[in-house]
């Protein structure tokens, strides 16, 4: 069976460790904060990567099942941050966050 | 042995490739371009691992869904000035260099780590022939309160998404 062929876990570990850091960079360095919503996406799916390479060692589906949370968490994150940068954008006609100070004074 | 090398490598490197670029892109519709590239080749990883339903659920929702939710507000917020600006903040080399040591260190624990991870033996660690269907059951049986609370959530995450888009509270 081809689908048997499995390479070792650590090879998923630092995929999945790769993209967790270059959403880490992309979310501390860029000012546009759709950008850095996008990095955090790019954060949950490296996260996912590691949840289903797991699932796939142990042969359960439970590291599946967390994937799909992981996906909702994702969904309804994406959905509220979205919002609230179209609110802010409406009041104050900007996306950059180091604009985004109503609160220092 | 060697194609499931060369499938995770072809995919590896789509993904990280274009992660970069979407971090780097001056243009956000570029950007979200790239982290789709990303979500797609993910998804060939997790077909890779198994994962036929989380491969559907990939491409369906993250790349139908909330990919396209992104790719309209970039079409509502304005464009040219954030493209016209400089894209970095101030603490670009702070923030960068830091976020290198983390991921030095955490290669360093997977390198002095993979040697004593105690995962099954290979001939157990089978996954079951029907990956929706196993799914469905474990969803339904054994995470069935999480599943409600993520229902929850998703009714809360709506309502403040309606609440943030409208005009006047």
């Amino acid at each position: 069976m081809p689908g048997n062929a499995m390479i070792a876990p650590d090879y998923y570990l630092l995929l999945s460790l790769a993209l967790f850091t270059i959403g880490v960079i992309g979310v501390l360095t860029r000012r546009n904060v759709i950008i850095m919503l996008m990095s955090i996406e790019l954060i949950l799916n490296a996260v996912n990567i590691n949840l289903m390479a797991f699932s796939r060692y142990y042969g359960t589906v439970d590291g599946q099942v967390f994937a799909i949370f992981v996906i909702t968490d994702a969904a309804a994150e994406a959905a509220v941050g979205l919002g609230i940068i179209l609110a802010f954008f409406r009041n104050r006609e900007t996306v950059l966050a180091d604009e985004m100070d109503m609160l220092k004074w | 042995m060697a194609l499931s090398y060369i499938l995770f490598a072809f995919f590896a490197t789509v993904a990280v490739v274009s992660a970069i670029l979407m971090v780097t892109r001056r243009n956000i519709v570029h950007s979200a371009v790239s982290l789709i590239t990303t979500l797609l080749a993910t998804a060939g990883i997790f077909l890779q691992l198994r994962g036929e339903f989380l491969f559907v659920v990939q491409i369906i929702l993250y790349v139908g869904g909330i990919m396209v939710l992104f790719v309209f507000v970039i079409m509502l917020v304005n464009l040219d000035i954030s493209l016209r600006s400089v894209q970095f903040n101030r603490q670009k080399w702070v923030a960068g260099v830091l976020a290198l040591v983390l991921g030095a260190q955490v290669v360093f624990a997977v390198w002095l780590g993979s040697g004593t991870l105690r995962l099954p033996p290979r001939h157990l660690a089978v996954m079951p022939a029907r990956n929706t269907e196993a799914v469905g059951q474990a969803l339904f049986s054994q995470y069935i309160l999480p599943f409600e609370i993520a229902s929850v959530l998703l009714l809360v995450a709506m309502i403040g998404a309606v609440v943030m888009a409208k005009r006047r509270v």
